[in-house]
C-alpha cells in the first residue's frame, strides 16, 4: 500500500495492451509474469528458463548447455540505413545465443508472416540480406514456416526466428560482481536514432546507419581470451545501453558507475541526440554489447575485442560497485547523477 | 522552453538556411533572425528558427569572462566597475591551464 | 570528452571543460560562504536551465549552502488542464492536432492527447510551427496547431502566422509569457528568493534590458545565463556575488547570445501577432498577463474563434483523489521540492504522472525522478 494509503494507477491491471506493453520496459515485464509467463514455472526443465527472463534459455544436456532463444521482427521501416528487418532477424538471434555464451549457432528457424500485396522483389531483398547475414554469423537456417495474411490484416511482414546453439558454460545476465569492469563493444545510439530519423522524418542530413551486425565471433574472441573472467553479458538492444545495465545491475543486486567521458559515441550521434533532447544512452543498438569482466582481466579482453573489425571501438566504460544497488550512475566528468529508465520509445523533444 | 543549439550555415536559400549542427544538417527557417545570415554564420535554432546569429568573436570574449570570475574569486572580492581595468591588464597568477 | 575534441570541436564543447567547471564551483562554493547568511536561495525560471543542470551533474558539484530552486519554467506543466481540454476536444471532433511531443502525455481534466490517439484520434508530433503548415498543406482535413511554450517559442508561431497559411490550418495558442510569473514569485509572501538567473533564449529574444523595471521594484538581482554547464555556473557566480554585495542589477553573462534591446525583428513579429492576456497557469492560479493570444487581426486562423470547443462534456469527471495530494503547484512556485511530495517516485512517476511536473522532460519532479534530484551519489 502507498504512502498516501490510496491506490496507484500502477497497481491497477491495464486491461488494454498498449504499445508500452512492447517496450521492453517495467510495464513489458510485468505482462510476461502476469499473463504470459504465468503457470509455467513450476514445469521448467533444468537450467535458465523462464524465471531468468534472460536472453535465451540453456537448457542442460548431458554435461553441456543447449542454449535456445527466440525473436519476433516488426521493426519499420523495413528497409533503413544500415541494414533491414532480414538482417535484424538473423542479427538479432545469433547475438541473443552469443549473450549467453552460445557463440556458433547450430542453426536458426525462420518464419515469416507477409500481408498480401507485398512485392516479391522485397522480400528477395530481405532474402539476401538474410543470407549474407548467415554467411557473416556462420549459421544457417535449417527450418521454417511461411503464411500469407490479407491485406490490411498485418503491417507489411513480420519474422520470427529461434536459434539453438549449445554452451560449455552459460553466461547470465546477473553475473555482476562489485568491482567488475564494464566494457561496451563499440559506439552506442546508432540503431535507435537512424530509424527514428526514418520513422519521424525528422528532414536532418547527415551519416545515421544502423549497427545491426551479428557479433558472435566478436564475442568468442572475448571469451577465450580470458576464459571465466566474462561474468555477466546482454545485448544493449531496446531501451539502450541504459535498460541493459538497470536489468543486469538489479538481477546481480550491484549498483553501476558509467564514465561518461569513455562512452564511445559517434559525434554525429551525440550532436543528433542533442538536438532531438534524447539521451544515448537510451537509444537502441543492435550490433553491440555489454560485458562485465573482472578487473585483472578488463585490460585483456578490451584487446581482443579491439582486434576484431567489429570492436574498433570498445571501451572500458565503467564499473560495479556495492553500494546504490539496481542503479545506474553517470559520472559526466563535471558531476554525478542518476541515468534514468526510460519507458517507452523516447519521443524527440522539442528543439 | 529549449535548449537552442548552436550551428553553422553551409547555405542560405531564400529564407531558409541549410545549418550544420556538429555534423549533422538540417533546414532552419531565417523569418526571426534580426541580421543578415550567409554561410560560415554561426546561428542559435529553436524549434527550426534561427533565434540570433553568434558572433564568432564573443564565444572568446564569453570565455574570458569566465577567465575574470575566477580570477576574482581567487583574488577575493573586486568591484564591478574596477573590472575593466583587471581585463585589460596581463592576467595574474590563476589556476594553471589544464 | 578528449581535450583533443575540445580544442578542434566546435566552439560549444569549450562551454564543458570540466577542469574550468570545477574551477567556477570552487568559485562559486567561495562567493556563497561570503554571504554574511545562510542558506542563499536563488531562482532560475526555466526547464531548459534545470534539465542542463540535471544532465551534466551539476547538483553534485553546487555549494552545499547554495539552493538553486526550479521556479514555474517549464511551459509544458504549466499549460492549465482547460488548455489541454481544448485540444482533446478538437481532436475528439475529427481534427488533426499537430503537437509537440512534450505536450502528448500532460493529463487534461479527463485524457491527455496521449490517450486521444490511443483511441483513434489523429494527433501528429512535430518540431516546428513551420512543419504543422506543411502538414495542413497535405491534407484536406483540418490541422490545428496546439502551439505550446513560451515567447521564444511563440515567437517561430508568429512566424509562421505571418506568413501564406492554408484555409485549414489554425493554431491553438496555449503559449505563456515568463516575465509577469517572475513577479508573482517575487510577490510570494513565503518566497525566499534572493536572486533570478534568468533563461538566455528567451532574453536573446527580449534582450536584458526587459528586467531593469522588475530588479528596481523588488531589489534583488538578475543575471541572464546561457544552459551550457560553464554558462550556468559563471551565472550562479555572478548572481552570488550580487546577493553578497546586495546590489539590485541586471546582469548580462550570456553576450553571445543577449543583447539589450534583443531581437527587434522577432519582438515585432510576436507582439503584432499576439497579445497578453491573463489566465490559470497549472499551479499558479491567475497570472496577469501570463497567457499569449492570438490579437484580433488573427482571429481567422484562431482555433478558439473558428470552432465550437466544449469542453464542459470532459468535466463529469471527478479528479482522482491523488490530484488533491499533488503539490505541483508549490514546486512550481518554488516552495517545495519533489521529495517533499507524498506521492512523489511512488504513486507519480512518468508512466502513470499525477500532476505535470512528472510529464514534461523539462517538469522539477520528472527530472528528479530521472537523474536523482539532490542525489547523494
Amino acid at each position: 500500500m502507498s504512502a498516501t494509503g490510496l491506490k496507484s494507477p500502477a497497481d491497477v491491471r491495464d486491461e488494454l495492451v498498449t504499445l508500452k506493453h512492447g517496450a521492453g520496459g517495467r510495464a513489458m515485464r510485468r505482462l510476461i509474469v502476469e499473463t504470459l509467463a504465468e503457470g509455467f514455472a513450476a514445469d521448467q526443465p533444468e537450467g535458465i528458463g523462464l524465471a531468468a527472463m534472460d536472453d535465451g534459455a540453456a537448457l542442460r544436456v548431458g554435461d553441456r548447455w543447449l542454449v535456445v532463444t527466440t525473436d519476433s521482427h516488426v521493426v519499420h521501416p523495413i528497409f533503413f540505413p544500415g541494414g533491414d528487418i532480414g538482417r535484424l532477424a538473423v542479427a538479432g538471434t545469433v547475438n541473443d545465443l552469443a549473450m549467453m555464451g552460445a557463440v556458433e549457432p547450430l542453426g536458426l528457424t525462420c518464419a515469416v508472416i507477409v500481408e498480401e500485396g507485398f512485392r516479391r522483389a522485397e522480400l528477395e531483398r530481405i532474402h539476401r540480406s538474410m543470407h549474407e547475414t548467415c554467411r557473416e554469423a556462420g549459421a544457417t537456417i535449417v527450418t521454417g514456416d511461411t503464411k500469407v495474411m490479407g491485406r490490411g490484416e498485418l503491417d507489411g511482414i513480420v519474422i520470427n526466428t529461434t536459434g539453438v546453439a549449445f554452451a560449455d558454460a552459460v553466461i547470465p545476465d546477473a553475473g555482476l560482481r562489485p568491482g567488475d569492469r564494464l566494457l561496451v563493444t563499440g559506439t552506442i545510439g546508432d540503431h535507435g536514432l537512424a530509424l527514428m530519423a526514418r520513422r519521424h522524418a525528422l528532414q536532418l542530413e547527415g551519416d545515421l546507419r544502423s549497427d545491426v551486425a551479428p557479433i558472435n565471433r566478436l564475442v568468442a574472441a572475448a571469451l577465450a581470451a580470458a576464459p571465466g573472467a566474462v561474468t555477466a553479458m546482454k545485448d544493449p538492444t531496446r531501451g539502450g545501453l541504459s535498460s541493459a545495465l538497470h536489468e543486469m545491475a538489479e538481477k546481480s543486486r550491484v549498483g553501476v558507475v558509467l564514465h561518461e567521458p569513455a562512452l564511445p559515441v559517434r559525434s554525429v550521434i551525440r550532436s543528433v541526440a542533442e538536438m532531438l533532447g534524447l539521451d544515448p544512452l537510451h537509444i537502441a543498438n543492435e550490433g553491440k554489447a555489454v560485458l562485465g569482466v573482472r578487473p585483472d582481466a578488463a585490460d585483456a579482453v578490451l584487446a581482443a575485442l579491439r582486434a576484431h573489425p567489429l570492436g574498433r571501438e570498445a571501451a572500458i566504460v565503467g564499473e560495479c560497485i556495492t553500494e546504490h544497488v539496481g542503479r545506474v550512475i553517470l559520472d559526466t566528468g563535471l558531476g554525478r547523477r542518476l541515468v534514468g529508465e526510460v519507458e517507452g520509445e523516447p519521443l524527440p523533444r522539442i528543439c | 522552453m529549449c535548449l537552442g543549439v548552436p550551428g553553422r550555415v553551409v547555405e542560405v536559400r531564400g529564407q531558409t538556411a541549410v545549418v550544420d549542427f556538429f555534423g549533422v544538417r538540417r533546414e532552419t527557417r531565417l523569418d526571426v533572425v534580426d541580421e543578415p545570415v550567409g554561410p560560415g554564420d554561426y546561428i542559435l535554432n529553436h524549434v527550426g528558427f534561427a533565434i540570433r546569429k553568434i558572433p564568432e568573436h564573443e564565444i572568446a570574449e564569453t570565455l574570458a569572462l569566465y577567465e575574470l570570475l575566477l580570477r576574482e574569486a581567487e583574488h577575493d572580492i573586486m568591484a564591478a566597475d574596477v573590472r575593466g581595468e583587471i581585463g585589460a591588464t596581463p592576467a595574474v597568477e590563476g589556476p594553471p591551464d589544464v | 570528452m578528449s581535450e583533443a575534441l575540445l580544442a578542434q570541436g566546435p566552439a560549444e564543447l569549450r562551454f564543458r571543460d570540466p577542469a574550468k567547471a570545477h574551477a567556477l564551483a570552487a568559485a562559486l562554493d567561495t562567493v556563497t560562504r561570503e554571504v554574511d547568511h545562510a542558506p542563499v536561495s536563488v531562482m532560475h525560471v526555466c526547464g531548459s536551465h534545470e534539465q542542463s543542470i540535471a544532465k551534466f551533474g551539476l547538483r553534485t558539484i553546487l555549494p552545499k549552502g547554495l539552493n538553486v530552486i526550479m521556479g514555474p519554467g517549464c511551459p509544458v506543466c504549466v499549460t492549465d488542464l482547460p488548455e489541454v481540454d481544448e485540444a482533446v476536444v478538437l481532436a475528439q471532433d475529427g481534427r488533426i492536432v499537430a503537437s509537440y511531443g512534450d505536450m502528448l502525455k500532460v493529463p487534461g481534466t479527463a485524457k491527455s492527447l496521449a490517450d486521444v490517439q490511443a483511441e483513434g484520434g489523429r494527433i501528429a508530433v512535430v518540431y516546428s510551427a513551420a512543419q504543422a503548415v506543411e502538414l495542413a498543406r497535405d491534407t484536406t482535413d483540418d490541422v490545428v496547431f496546439f502551439a505550446s511554450g513560451f515567447e521564444t517559442t511563440a515567437v517561430a508561431t508568429a512566424a509562421v502566422a505571418l506568413g501564406d497559411l492554408p484555409p485549414n490550418f489554425s493554431i491553438l495558442s496555449a503559449h505563456k509569457y515568463i516575465p509577469p510569473v517572475m513577479e508573482i514569485v517575487a510577490e510570494m509572501p513565503d518566497s525566499r528568493v534572493e536572486g533570478f538567473l534568468a533563461a538566455g533564449h528567451a532574453a536573446a529574444i527580449t534582450g536584458w534590458r526587459i528586467f531593469e523595471r522588475f530588479v528596481e521594484k523588488h531589489r534583488v538581482p538578475v543575471v541572464v545565463a546561457g544552459f551550457e554547464p560553464l554558462d550556468i555556473l559563471a551565472g550562479l557566480v555572478r548572481l552570488v556575488e550580487l546577493v553578497r554585495d546586495r546590489t539590485p542589477r541586471v546582469e548580462n553573462m550570456f553576450p553571445r547570445c543577449v543583447t539589450p534591446e534583443g531581437n527587434r525583428n522577432a519582438q515585432r513579429q510576436l507582439w503584432r501577432v499576439f497579445r497578453t492576456q491573463g489566465g490559470r497557469w497549472r499551479g499558479i492560479a491567475h497570472v496577469p498577463n501570463g497567457n499569449l493570444r492570438l490579437r484580433d487581426e488573427f482571429a481567422h486562423v484562431d482555433a478558439r474563434r473558428r470552432y465550437e470547443i466544449d469542453v464542459r462534456r470532459l468535466w463529469n469527471h471527478a479528479p482522482s483523489a491523488l490530484t488533491q495530494v499533488c503539490i505541483c503547484g508549490e514546486i512550481m512556485a518554488g516552495l517545495s521540492a519533489p521529495e517533499h511530495c507524498p506521492l512523489f517516485g511512488k504513486e507519480c512517476v512518468p508512466e502513470t504522472p499525477v500532476g505535470a511536473c512528472m510529464v514534461s522532460s523539462e517538469g522539477t519532479c520528472r527530472i528528479w525522478h530521472q537523474y536523482g534530484g539532490h542525489p547523494d551519489l
